[in-house]
Formats: structure tokens, sequence, C-alpha cells
């Protein structure tokens, strides 16, 4: 009986291991750094080479400096493209550009917040598919249409005119156009309009991690809190905030560095008043000043790098 | 137990749905001052949404449930003197084991030198001085259990609820948590009302306890009492294991009709041909199969029908090799009808 058990299993395991397959997946198996191999090559391949390279090459062309006469680009090491950067008028596009990018994370998370509660917490199963459809869908159409459709939508014939026009308020609006430094000939040549499509374009971005966030406090911290005699005012205060507060770091981030580097929609409706997308690429391409180009490029690098100190300070990746 | 007392907790004929199924299905119940009141039940029996009811998180679709008398159906969880210790523990993972801890009077605005000192006596009560500053993630699962009992503690409730507190602990720290649970349920007088699924800790802890089934409570008494006189075959099967003996078979022993249970342990296991006392009940069976479990062994044995008894035996002077030869023989069982209970009440049969 014994004899005849263990036969069988030698004949088994023999039958096994003869196949190429097989033995190609023993030897994986028993090598857990070529596992990690497999798994990490590629995409530290393409990050470490190609994204880090060209960083490191952005770097490197923000120390040249172009000639002026020439129009040639001096590969040495120099500071004057630098200095370049940090004049008056260049300084204004930074101010501009950070402050828009601030004003808009703020009104996403805002704008985002109750949403994402409620496809967290309150929407019912049936609901909560269709909140997500509603979220993702226009993501997946270009978002260049999404911004062109925004600018017939602000234009000055456009649907928000008419609104204004038939519940008697085109004064209001021309009142808010007319503001110096935000208004514009129409909503859809100003830095209003600007705004309002950037909060539209990034909004999915910022309730996702929210909505995320959320969804992972258990039920029964919030039972807890009340069980303790919270109110749900103070519940949400005490143990809701806290907990979504790693999801809204997330989500500004996304719509902070987002809005930094966009250059299409200040294009599609902006004015004169350039932000920092639309100064590289014209200095990039128009001019051929690529050191310029890549000292602009370095200021919202810089710029993420401190709101993401921030961050941790603040205690948002302690939940990572 | 005297009339004159309110119950800590009524619930008068209580009944909650969720949408088909009757989860609670008509319970009246009074729970007394300072008791350690025990629901046990198997999983869907209506204890937790019971244990809900009273703490606020549900409101019954139909009845009353009054904590000393008043009538707390359509209050707030926020607005009731009653404290949760929560199954999964539910600490608050971004405050430490002190700030958790201290979060209820936090929240009533206790003054801080007071809170720290009401922390820190709680600390010591569950015994874990020194850990306050501690993040719940840095715990073990029975250090958690303690934070969790100290949180509800600290606000001094009328009544503490405990949902399946020790579920998650292993085997040793679970028997040790029962003592130091009922040790300390006794030294601040507060009544508990526990939730289990587990019959031996409901056996161990409670003054009283209510068995559950179906939405209903089926018998309620002290566990002496559960365990020695069942009413229904459910209790009989839920709580300890018990043999249920009905039809031809039970009549040919007892001499009467009537259903009747009757524990393992009582059951002498001995040779076909024993000679069997006047008085006795007896049966003649063949083992069927036998469960070595170190401190006993389990037999089963079949007397006929098809109708298997479970009989339990100490291995005071056996040895594994002696009871494991044992299956496949013909034995006596023979017991004293003292211990037979007869189950008065109809109900579903309970596995055995």
């Amino acid at each position: 009986m014994e004899t005849n058990t263990t036969i069988q299993t030698t004949v088994v395991s023999r039958s096994r291991a003869a196949s190429p397959l097989n033995r190609l997946s023993t030897f994986i198996y028993l090598r857990p750094w070529l596992i990690m191999l497999m798994l990490l090559g590629p995409p530290l391949i393409w990050m470490g080479v190609v994204y880090l390279g060209s960083l490191a090459i952005l770097l490197l062309n923000s120390f040249f400096r172009l000639d002026g006469f020439t129009g040639l680009i001096v590969r040495e090491f120099t500071l004057a493209t630098y200095r370049e950067l940090f004049t008056r008028s260049n300084m204004d596009i930074v101010a501009r550009t950070t402050g828009m990018a601030a004003l808009v994370t703020i009104t996403t998370a805002v704008l985002a917040f109750p949403l994402a509660y409620t496809m967290a917490r309150v929407a019912s199963r049936r609901i909560k598919p269709l909140l997500y459809l509603g979220v993702l869908l226009p993501l997946w159409s270009s978002y260049l249409i999404r911004v062109y459709a925004w600018k017939l939508i602000l234009a000055r014939e456009g649907i928000v005119s008419w609104f204004f026009s038939i519940i008697h308020l085109t004064p209001l609006l021309n009142g808010l156009l007319d503001l110096p430094g935000v208004g514009g000939p129409s909503l859809s040549v100003s830095p209003i309009g600007i705004f309002i499509v950037f909060v539209y374009v990034w909004l999915p971005y910022m309730i996702l991690p929210i909505q995320a966030a959320l969804e992972r406090v258990p039920n029964s911290l919030i039972e807890a809190s009340g069980d303790l005699g919270a109110t749900p005012f103070e519940t949400f205060r005490h143990v809701i905030l806290p907990l979504a507060f790693p999801g809204v770091v997330a989500g500004s981030i996304f719509a902070f560095s987002l809005t930094l580097g966009d250059f299409i929609v200040p294009t599609a409706l902006g004015n004169s008043s350039f932000f920092i997308g639309q100064v590289v690429l014209s200095h990039q391409g128009t001019s051929g000043n690529v050191p310029l180009a890549a000292a602009f490029t370095v200021v919202p690098m810089v710029i993420m790098i401190l709101y993401l100190i921030g961050a941790k300070r603040l205690g948002a990746f302690d939940a990572l | 137990m005297t009339g004159e007392t309110i119950p800590a907790i009524q619930f008068l004929n209580v009944r909650k749905v969720f949408g088909e199924v009757k989860a609670v299905d008509g319970v009246s119940l009074d729970i007394l001052d300072g008791e350690f009141f025990t629901m046990l039940g198997p999983s869907g029996s209506g204890k937790t949404t019971c244990l809900r009811l009273v703490a606020g998180f549900e409101q019954p679709d139909e009845g009353r449930v009054l904590l000393l008398g008043r009538d707390v159906s359509r209050l707030p969880p926020y607005d009731r003197d009653v404290n949760t210790v929560f199954q999964d523990y539910a600490l608050f993972p971004h405050m430490s084991v002190g700030d958790n801890i201290a979060y209820g009077l936090m929240i009533r605005k206790v003054p801080k030198g007071e809170r720290d000192r009401r922390v820190n006596e709680m600390l010591d009560l569950v015994r874990l001085s020194g850990l306050a500053h501690r993040k719940p993630s840095q715990l073990s699962g029975g250090q958690r259990q303690r934070v969790a009992l100290a949180r509800a503690l600290v606000n001094n409730p009328r009544v503490l609820l405990l949902d399946e507190p020790l579920g998650a602990l292993d085997l040793k720290l679970r028997q040790q948590m029962q003592i130091e649970l009922k040790t300390i349920q006794q030294r601040v007088g507060i009544t508990f009302i526990y939730v289990t699924h587990d019959q031996e800790e409901a056996l161990t802890m409670s003054d009283r306890l209510a068995v559950f089934n179906h939405g209903k409570i089926e018998q309620i008494g002290s566990p002496a009492e559960i365990y020695e006189h069942p009413v229904t075959p459910f209790v009989a099967g839920f709580v300890g294991i018990s043999n249920l003996v009905s039809g031809d078979i039970g009549e040919r022993i007892t001499g009467s009709p009537d259903t009747f249970s009757i524990r393992p342990e009582k059951i002498h296991i001995t040779d076909p041909d024993t000679h069997v006392p006047e008085g006795k009940c007896s049966v003649r069976g063949k083992v069927r199969d036998v469960v070595y479990l170190g401190l006993y062994t389990r037999y089963l044995v079949e007397i006929g029908d098809g109708r298997d008894l479970v009989v339990v035996a100490q291995n005071m002077d056996t040895t594994s090799m002696d009871v494991l030869s044992a299956k496949g023989r013909e034995v006596r069982l023979v017991w004293d009808p003292e211990h037979n209970r007869t189950i008065t009440q109809s109900g579903e049969r309970a596995l055995v």
C-alpha cells in the first residue's frame, strides 16, 4: 500500500517536470529577484531612463543661454537665463499662474467634497454607479473639445449670457466683466472664464481621491463617534474630515499641478496675460529660446516640491 | 430582582424589519440594573440588531425601547446615556490611544485637567498605563480591545453595550479577557449587555442570558438554568451539545412518547453485556466514530434507525490507543433518567 503511493507520486511529478514551460515556471519561481526584475524592469526603464533622463536634460538646458545675436544656444554653464527669468514681467506670469492654481484647487476641493461624500457614504447601490459614470464620462472625450465647448457656452452670444438676460441680471454679468484684472470683453475671453473652465476640467481628479478616502472610513467609526456623544457635525469635524484629508491633498496635487502646467485653457479663453504653460510653449517653439523655456519649467517643479513638503508636514501621507 | 427597581433596559414588543428579513420579531425583555446580560444566538438571529436598537443606530419599526423607564426609541445615539464596544473596536486611527479614550469627554467639553485624570484612571483599569501616546495601529488586538473598552467606560454610561468584542482574539486571550471583563463589570457596577454567538463565553460571564433564534427569544435565564433546563429543542442544541431523542427509540428507552434531550457528558459508555442497574436508562449501539480530543474523547454511537448519540468521556484512565480502537465496537449506553430533559415547547429542530 505504502510503496504504491510513493511510486504514483513520483510518476506524477516526473510527467509535470517534463514540460519545458513547467521547468521555466519552476526556474522563475525559485528566484524571487527575477520576479522582481520582471515586474519592475519595464516601468523602471520608462520612468528612470525616459522620464528622469529628459528631466535631467531639461535642468541642464536651463543653465545654458541663448545668444540673442546669432539665435544659437551657447552650451556652457551660466546663470544668465535664470537672471532673465527673475525679471518683473516673468515673475508676474509666475504669480498669476500660481494664484490661479491655488484658487482653482480650493474651489474644486469645496465643490468636490459634497459630491464625493454622497458617492462614498450616502448614495444607494443603484445610484452610485450612475454618479461614477457622471464623474468619469467627461474624461472619455477629448479635453481639447470640452475646452472649446466651454468657449461656446461662455461666449457673448452663448447660453450663459442668454441665461443672465432672461433673469434680467445682464448688468451683473457686465459689472463682473468690467472688473479690472479678472474681467474682459466676454466670459469666453477673461480670467474668470479661465477659472471656470479649469475648475470644470480638474473636478473629477479632485472627486475621485476624496471619494476613495471617504470610502475607506469604516461605518463603525462614524457610529462610534455618535455613540460617544458627538452630533453629526462634530463627527464630521473630528472624524470624517481628518480621515478624508489625505484624499483632499491627493486631489489638490492633481488640480494644482495640472493648472500650473496647462497652456490650452488660457490659450483658448485668455487675453494677452500669459500663464507659465503658454510662455514655455512660445519660448521653446516660436522664439527658439529653449534655455528660458527650461528655466520656466523649473518653476512649477519647485512650487510642487514645496507644496508636497508642506502636505507631508500636515500629515497627509501618514495614512499611506 | 425586586419589583420597585426600574429595569435598566426594557424591550416592549419590539419589531425591526430589513426589507424582507424580520431581524427582530416581537421581542419583550427586561434587563436589570447592574446585571451582566448576554444575548446569545447564531448569526442572523437578531441579537446584534437588538443591541443596535439600544445604542440608537437603528429605530424599531414597532414597539418601544426604554432606558431606565424612559422611551428612547426615537433618540439619536448621541442623546442616549449608553456606550458601545464595537466588534471591530472602531478606534479612531488618526488619534492617539489617549485621545481616543478622551473623545467622549472632549465632545462633552469636560475640562482638560479632569479629562486627563479620568483617561489615566481608565488606562489603569484596563492595564494599559503608559501607552497613551501610541497610535491604535501600534497596538496588538488585545490592547485595542482594552482601549475600546476604556473609551466607552470613561463616559460612565448607564449601560455598556458589547458587540462580540472578543471575537477577533485568539482562544487564550479570549478566555483571559472573559474573566477580566467580568471583574471590571463588577468593579464599575454598570449594566453590561453582551452579544455573542459563543455559548461558552455566554455561560462563563453572564448573570442571565437570552437565547435568540430567528428574531425571537427562545429562552431567558441564568447560565445554569439554560444549560440544565433548555425549554426548546433549539436551546438544547445551541447551548452545549445535546442529544435529542424522540419517536420509537425514545419511547423504548423512557416509556414515554415525549421528545427529550440528554447531554453527552451524562452518558456512560460500557460493554454491551453489562448489567444495567434498576431505574437507569439504557440503549445498545455501535460506535460509528471516535474523536480523541486530549482532555476527553467524543464518541458517535449509532443506536438504530440511523440515529446517533454523542457521548463524551474524560480520558482519566484511557489512552488514545484505547479509545481509537473502540471504533466499530458494540457498546451499551447507560445514564440516569434524572438527566433527561423533556422538551415541552415546540420549535425548530436544532443542530445536534
